[in-house]
């Protein structure tokens, strides 16, 4: 199994003003499957992608990657894994505003050490980028910086990649799309994903589905 | 993996230009400053090492006939005897009432570092050597002599030469004053000395007299070099000011970056050391643009301070700048250590920002009461250190630290102040326009406080160091008149000649003051002791800062001594105790006067109780004429005449008084000119400020002119907010500048001089500095307003599109 979540627990605040977030979450995930995780604002999907995705730490519970205990692993063994096996899709694009989409998309891959031009331009190429590449973000619609930042994520071939609300910020027909890349692109890479989502329709194209509700799966 | 973090830091740059430039151009000007200093600094400690190891340390000896002037032969003489010697005519060129001291060299043979040479910047060309010759003089003595119906040689201005007097060769100089083949003097350096004859067998008849350099002058002028660096310091601070809010501003707008790149797996380590590598980058393009613009700056300013070293202390200082390894390297080094300053609070924050906290660009801005109350309480004490300094500490350096906890502090209450100021204003004003106005400043506060903070640094020194400069040129002119009470001093060449000079002198004068003196010990330290006659010119003009009642009385009746301030000062003597001049009997101190200029210990007695104690140990050569002033030109070229006086042996007051005049304002030239540099930086450091915020600003003025505003109107209010923020900075600058105007008269200048001097305020000069910082506000403020005129509504209307 690629990805193993057992009894995760995640509270935030101190003292009495502590709020439990997550309760108990365990789930698996295999090699080139997808799961969408669904639930209201504040449910909790958020948090499990930041505690999968190794940005923050649980406060009980154990998370495997490729058979690997990584949730006990100090920050800089964190920041290792995130850069070589785990690719991330922001709601906010998160894009490096200075550097332009070539060097967006290539980002990951060169910290990563696993820098592959082919790779990459066939990236660009599916995602309809060729032509933006020596453009600055900011100089980009919201539906074409989601796809850089999808492009980025996938640059490095990570073995997961978690996307927290990736079309929440795009209207309906430019989510499709970006989607639609997404999802093809991690079968044809083999990486499996993990996407929040509150959209209902998004979460049924993927092949598994699970739903928070108050920090517990059902 | 470091070199990728980099590429993307360091685009960021790429994207903003004016913000790299303005980065580099601010570490550039600080460092330009300091590195100017400190080459200034240098070339003159190198040029007192040279003249004291040209000198062995030592002296130069200087020969002069017992009676009438030395043969030019008598020189010939003593070269063909391997002396190292060279002969000086001096006299005095009359045109009108003015006079102009003429000294005459033979450039070839003279010892280095000595009057018989060329200043160190002016080099001999051939028309310095041939008919007609050429006469160096500094361009106000240029300019006066153009004026004169005088036929003379062409004229060339030199910074390096003190005003009053002209340098040429002797030939020149023997015609000019109409002199034969005569010296005044030979000078002679001992070191050059090859199995020679002693000159006491050699040259028997002559009078064999000493003048010391090198490590003396280095001594001497060590205030001054302190003083100088202490204000390049200031000024680098100031510069720093820009390179820290540059510094921040691009922390916060790459915060976003920072953290993306911590999501996608780059350990801090490696943010860490591209962040530090880029901060070595851009140390070292503003260090090399600093080091380069200090050159010039220095190469401005160092004839000035070489005349100012002549003119105050007798060193030669080359006028030309070398490029020595000390200063560019110091440059270099302040640039980093500069940089790495500004940087460390950037880098910090960027190692420990939190990897899930969402990106928040305008959060800096956002200071907190608690943060302006932590503040204003370093500030309180950095003040209250201030005030405390002086009471428990003594010294130059203790005087500094007081200063830089007095600056510093006052710099730190800025921003709390100004908050604490805006808050009261926004309960007191009516409208909408007003409240935001005056809210939206607040909150821009944070952006804008190292600027502002560098400005109020800018405005107090130039009050402080204003006032303190414009205090003693009124207390020296004051003080000039007084003591310069005699029209005319004569100094005989030898006893016998004073006395015939006195008896000459008496029927043609009002009266002949003797100033007659002796190398004594007062109270343990090496100085002279003069002896007076009992004379209304002294009674009425010589300024007494304390003395008992009868103080003159009792100077005159020869039970009472004066010492100059310095020794009361540094000696703690107490009015009324006894002071012990060698082992002679103690005697009551009466009175203290001012000395401004003098480094040594001084004190004045009656003359005939000086004659009592020192007997045939008192040099008795020197007079005070008191004549009407009409007469004193008649008067001094018939006693040229009458004595063939040496030029230096007859001086008029006028002559002094213009000397002295004119070497304090050279001496404080320097410093107007790091004065303005130091205003310069701050302005710029407005600019930059503005014009970073300008372009984050547009979430903040978006809604208010979605609301109503037109951007014509919001850019008025950005002017109106500049000019306030300015008049408010100086409002809080002018108590601070008063204080350090204090402070710089009464501690620093007690420390490095021995003197102190009354304060006096000059309000029309803070209100042109206040014109001036507003007008530097306003055109700080210019460019960002007019851009904001020219930014299309569709970058309004981003605003909202993006916050969706």
């Amino acid at each position: 199994m690629l990805l193993s979540v057992d009894q995760l627990e995640k509270s935030y605040g101190n003292g009495e003003e502590r709020q439990p977030v997550l309760h108990g979450v365990s789930l698996g995930l295999d090699t080139g499957e997808s799961l969408a995780i669904t639930g209201e604002s504040g449910s909790g999907k958020s948090t499990l992608l930041h505690l999968i995705g190794l940005l923050d730490t649980p406060d009980a519970g154990t998370i495997l990657l490729a058979g690997e205990t990584v949730s006990k692993l100090d920050e800089a063994g964190r920041a290792t894994w995130r850069r070589d096996k785990i690719g991330l899709v922001f709601q906010q694009f998160n894009l490096v505003p200075s550097l332009t989409v070539a060097g967006n998309l290539a980002l990951q891959a060169r910290l990563a050490g696993k820098h592959d031009a082919a790779w990459i331009n066939m990236l660009a190429d599916r995602l309809g980028l060729t032509e933006f590449l020596a453009r600055y973000p900011e100089q980009l619609s919201g539906g074409q910086q989601q796809r850089v930042a999808v492009g980025r994520a996938l640059a490095a071939r990570p073995a997961l990649l978690l996307a927290d609300e990736p079309t929440g910020n795009l209207d309906e027909e430019t989510s499709e799309d970006v989607l639609d890349l997404m999802l093809e692109l991690c079968s044809d890479a083999g990486t499996a994903l993990v996407m929040a989502t509150h959209s209902q329709s998004a979460a049924g194209r993927l092949s598994q589905r699970a739903h928070l509700t108050g920090g517990r799966l059902s | 993996m470091t070199q990728t973090v980099l590429a993307a830091l360091l685009s960021h740059w790429r994207r903003k230009p004016g913000q790299l430039a303005t980065l580099i151009i601010g570490l550039g000007l600080a460092t330009a400053l300091w590195t100017s200093v400190q080459a200034i600094n240098a070339e003159a400690r190198a040029s007192y090492d040279e003249a004291s190891a040209t000198l062995g340390g030592g002296e130069l000896i200087i020969l002069t006939a017992r009676e009438g002037r030395i043969p030019l032969d008598r020189w010939a003489e003593i070269r063909r005897d391997g002396w190292a010697a060279s002969p000086v005519i001096e006299g005095v060129l009359m045109a009108g009432t003015s006079t102009f001291q003429l000294r005459g060299i033979e450039p070839l043979s003279a010892p280095a570092g000595s009057a018989a040479t060329l200043p160190a910047d002016d080099t001999i060309g051939i028309d310095f050597l041939t008919p007609p010759g050429l006469l160096l003089a500094a361009p106000e003595t240029v300019d006066a002599l153009a004026n004169t119906d005088l036929d003379l040689p062409p004229l060339r201005a030199s910074a390096s030469v003190p005003p009053g007097e002209i340098i040429t060769d002797i030939a020149v100089a023997a015609r000019l004053l109409g002199r034969g083949e005569e010296a005044d003097a030979i000078v002679i350096d001992p070191q050059s000395r090859r199995g020679a004859t002693p000159l006491a067998q050699l040259a028997p008849d002559l009078e064999r007299n000493t003048s010391s350099a090198g490590g003396e002058v280095a001594q001497l002028t060590g205030s001054f070099h302190l003083n100088l660096t202490a204000f390049g310091f200031l000024s680098f601070a100031v510069g720093l000011f820009i390179v820290y809010a540059a510094v921040g501003l691009a922390f916060e707008q790459r915060r976003a970056t920072l953290r993306t790149l911590r999501a996608l797996g780059t350990p801090v380590s490696s943010i860490v050391i591209a962040l530090l590598i880029e901060a070595a980058v851009l140390a070292l393009l503003a260090g090399a643009a600093g080091v380069i613009l200090g050159y010039i700056v220095a190469s401005a300013l160092l004839p000035g301070v070489a005349a100012t070293l002549r003119g105050l202390y007798g060193a030669d200082v080359s006028g030309e700048l070398a490029v020595r390894p000390q200063w560019w390297i110091s440059g270099f080094a302040i640039a980093i250590a500069g940089a790495l300053a500004a940087t460390g609070q950037s880098i910090r924050r960027a190692a420990t920002l939190p990897l899930l906290a969402s990106a928040q660009p305008r959060a800096w801005a956002m200071a907190s009461t608690r943060r302006y109350t932590q503040q204003a309480a370093g500030a309180l004490l950095l003040l209250s250190a201030a005030g405390l300094i002086p009471q428990f500490f003594s010294g130059i350096i203790a005087g500094f630290a007081m200063l830089g906890s007095l600056l510093l502090g006052a710099a730190l209450i800025l921003p709390p102040a100004l908050a604490l100021v805006l808050r009261l204003g926004e309960g007191l004003v009516r409208g909408p326009v007003s409240e935001w106005f005056l809210a939206d400043t607040r909150q821009q506060l944070p952006g804008l406080s190292m600027a502002l903070m560098a400005l109020m640094l800018a405005l107090a020194t130039n009050i402080g160091v204003g006032t303190m400069v414009s205090s003693f040129r009124l207390t020296f002119e004051g003080w000039l008149d007084q003591r310069l009470a005699a029209e005319l001093y004569v100094t005989a060449r030898d006893e016998e000649q004073s006395e015939r000079l006195r008896a000459w002198l008496e029927p043609r004068t009002d009266a002949v003051l003797p100033i007659w003196n002796s190398q004594n010990e007062i109270a343990g330290r090496r100085g002279e002791v003069y002896g007076i006659v009992d004379h209304a010119t002294y009674r009425d003009n010589w300024p007494l800062i304390t003395s008992e009642a009868d103080a003159w009385d009792r100077v005159a009746a020869g039970d009472g001594v004066l010492v100059n301030e310095q020794t009361w000062r540094n000696l703690g003597l107490v009015i009324g105790e006894p002071v012990q001049i060698d082992a002679h009997p103690p005697i009551r101190l009466v009175g203290v006067y001012s000395d401004y200029g003098n480094p040594n210990a001084q004190a004045i007695l009656g003359l005939d109780r000086l004659l009592e104690l020192e007997g045939d140990r008192v040099s008795r050569l020197r007079y005070g004429l008191r004549v009407a002033p009409e007469s004193v030109a008649a008067l001094g070229a018939e006693i040229e005449e009458a004595f063939e006086l040496p030029a230096n042996g007859i001086i008029n007051q006028a002559q002094i008084k213009s000397f002295s005049l004119s070497v304090f304002e050279r001496t404080f030239a320097v410093t107007a000119a790091l004065n303005v540099l130091t205003l310069s930086v701050a302005a710029f450091a407005m600019f930059a400020s503005l014009a970073t915020l300008a372009s984050m600003r547009l979430p903040q003025l978006a809604p208010v002119w979605a609301l109503g505003l037109s951007r014509a109107q919001l850019a008025r209010l950005e002017l109106v907010r500049a000019g306030f923020l300015a008049v408010m900075t100086w409002l809080i600058a002018l108590p601070a500048g008063l204080a350090l105007a204090w402070a710089l008269l009464a501690v620093v200048n007690v420390e490095a001089f021995g003197w102190r001097l009354p304060m006096h305020v000059f309000p029309a000069d803070w209100i042109r500095l206040a014109i001036l910082a507003i007008i530097a506000a306003f055109i700080a403020a210019l460019l960002p307003a007019r851009g904001l005129v020219k930014r299309p509504p569709r970058a309004f209307l981003q605003v909202f599109a993006q916050e969706r």
